[in-house]
């Protein structure tokens, strides 16, 4: 019973989704090109080639990364 | 990472998370404030059941659809920023920016995103009070969201409820109150939510000026203005009263950057605000700096002490103060803050050095240190003066904190007059006869957006030179890169931001040539 409620509740927001999806007018079609070529600039080109995350990718734990920043406290001027 | 950073890298570091900052701003102000305008119209269509409030909902829906599509995910880019360009102030600020921006990534996803589905899709489709509920939702979410960024920028401006742990190198939360509830917290959200919603307001009523100017619509613009301006002219009060109330908060927690945007060198009791004034390029010699001073300027004689005490004749310290020492007014010298600061860095020396030799006991006596009150408030609090050679080094660039605190408030005060006005011509059905004021209010459009960058850029260049009050410099929280390669992405942010402010633009002045749909009924 509650299976098919929660079903029903899923099939009732899908149908929302997608007939919105589906009656979209010119500008909101325009305007999600646009979301999808921002979203595929910003977290697959920027993202991946030229904004990596230093610390992480440099030192494999935290206590490395935590020993790396102690010293660069200490010893910068 | 951090070898060798020369001040080419901290500029051009600084230049693309300004840059980044400054358009990821051109967007979210309209969401905030719009969001309202439209709750407030569609509740006035719930209560009245007049199509013609529907349409017009429907109408400025449109623009502030166009202006989140655009404007979503741009923040993104800063967090990028921090983890690249900034490691060290990153990984030094530890679980207090992420907290509060995790807290905004999670009501953004799920406030914003699923009720703005039902405020684009949703018409004709839900009832007619689940449709506003979900509007009054989306404006509270997007709002809300901007609570939890500005708390993690009001931490960089006064750090609070958290202790820095020498074996992790990190500043963690201890108390997650404090950091919401920081003074400079409260005052920034309030000042930066009204100023959204002043500039929303005078988009529009531009707008609606120029269909007036156009002889269209003109039940649907006059009724726009009469939402916006009512909103606009309580909200314009509102951002002097919380601007007000920043400076004040502002005198206490950040007293340098406060005195630069007076160009007050030398406290004084009866301090006069300068209402405006023009400053030439050098003047006042502080250390070895040359910095400017007034060749001309209208004061309110004693009105500084009044905004920052409510006292006329309160003392009011100028840059001086804080550079020398003021032992009367019990205000530290640099110095002392300096030598203090080198204390808090000498312990952690000693830390690294006992845990390095093993001296177990040692390093955990002196990491107990770093958690005791008298320490903190004492010694850790000044940790980032040790990396400040001379004293004139704390002041920020006074012309820029001067020049862009007088031009925000005359815009504020301009913003409440250019209300007043339309409201009165509105309410005296003269609006449309005075062509040149409607012109005015659309060519006015820019100045709220100019007068909230300008707002930004007096909080973030006015706290310089700390990245974190008091506690890191902007040079110690840099990552070492290539200044080539930092170059390249602030061309490419260049690039990305205008083809989207283009596009915004572009996409936003057909819509608003084509006008709103016509009557459903």
């Amino acid at each position: 019973m509650a299976r098919n409620s929660a079903a029903a509740i899923f099939t009732r927001v899908f149908s929302f989704y997608r007939d919105g999806f589906r009656n979209m007018s010119d500008w909101g079609r325009k305007v999600w090109i646009i979301i999808i070529i921002k979203l595929f600039v910003i977290f697959v080109l920027l993202r991946l080639l030229f904004f990596p995350d230093l610390l992480k990718k440099n030192f494999e734990n935290d206590s490395e990364r935590g020993n790396y920043i102690r010293e660069h406290l200490i010893n910068s001027e | 990472m951090f070898e060798n950073i020369d001040l080419s890298l901290v500029n051009w570091s600084r230049g693309q998370f300004a840059l980044t900052a400054v358009y990821h701003w051109l967007f979210v102000p309209l969401t905030l404030g719009l969001s309202f305008i439209l709750a407030m119209m569609e509740t006035i269509y719930v209560r009245t059941g007049d199509p013609e409030w529907k349409r017009l909902t429907k109408f400025w829906m449109k623009l502030f659809g166009i202006n989140f599509a655009i404007g979503v995910a741009t923040g993104i880019i800063l967090e990028f920023e921090f983890g690249t360009n900034w490691s060290a102030y990153s990984w030094f600020v530890g679980d207090i920016f992420g907290t509060p921006l995790a807290i905004e990534g999670i009501m953004a996803f799920f406030l914003e995103s699923t009720f703005i589905a039902v405020m684009f899709f949703g018409w004709n489709k839900v009832s007619k009070r689940f449709h506003l509920v979900s509007t009054w939702l989306v404006a509270i979410g997007a709002n809300l969201s901007a609570l939890w960024i500005l708390v993690a920028n009001a931490w960089m401006q006064n750090p609070a409820g958290m202790v820095f742990n020498p074996e992790t190198a990190r500043n963690e939360m201890n108390s997650f109150w404090e950091v919401l509830f920081n003074p400079v917290a409260a005052d920034k959200f309030l000042h930066t939510i009204t100023s959204g919603f002043v500039l929303a307001s005078m988009f529009v009523v531009g707008i609606s000026s120029w269909f007036l100017l156009k002889k269209r619509e003109v039940l649907m613009a006059k009724r726009s203005i009469l939402v916006a301006g009512v909103f606009g002219l309580l909200a314009s009060v509102m951002l002097a009263l919380t601007g007000d109330m920043s400076a004040k908060t502002i005198a206490k927690y950040q007293p340098v950057k406060f005195s630069s945007f007076e160009a007050l060198y030398n406290g004084r009791e009866n301090a006069p605000l300068v209402a405006a004034g023009i400053l030439r390029k050098e003047g006042e010699k502080v250390g070895e700096r040359h910095l400017p001073s007034f060749v001309f300027r209208i004061e309110i004689p004693g009105f500084l002490s009044v905004l920052t005490t409510g006292d006329k004749n309160a003392y009011v310290p100028g840059i001086n103060d804080y550079i020398y020492g003021n032992p009367e007014r019990g205000i530290m010298s640099f110095s002392e803050k300096k030598e203090r600061g080198e204390t808090a860095r000498k312990a952690l020396l000693d830390y690294k050095t006992a845990v390095d030799n093993g001296e177990k006991e040692k390093a955990l006596e002196l990491a107990e240190q770093f958690t005791s009150e008298g320490f903190r408030e004492n010694y850790f609090r000044y940790f980032g003066y040790a990396y400040i050679d001379k004293p004139e080094d704390i002041i920020p660039n006074v012309q820029v904190s001067f020049y862009t605190f007088h031009l925000m408030v005359m815009l504020g005060f301009l913003f409440i007059l250019q209300f007043a006005v339309v409201l009165w011509l509105l309410f005296a059905g003269s609006l449309e006869r005075y062509r040149w004021w409607l012109w005015v209010m659309l060519l006015s459009i820019p100045l709220p957006y100019l007068a909230s960058e300008l707002g930004w850029v007096l909080a973030e260049m006015g706290r310089q030179p700390w990245i974190i009050q008091d506690l890191m410099p902007v040079h110690i929280g840099v990552t070492s890169l290539k200044a080539g390669n930092v170059q390249v992405t602030f061309w490419l942010f260049a690039l990305l931001f205008t083809a989207l402010l283009a596009a915004e633009v572009s996409i936003m002045v057909k819509q608003v040539r084509k006008g709103p749909e016509k009557r459903e009924d």
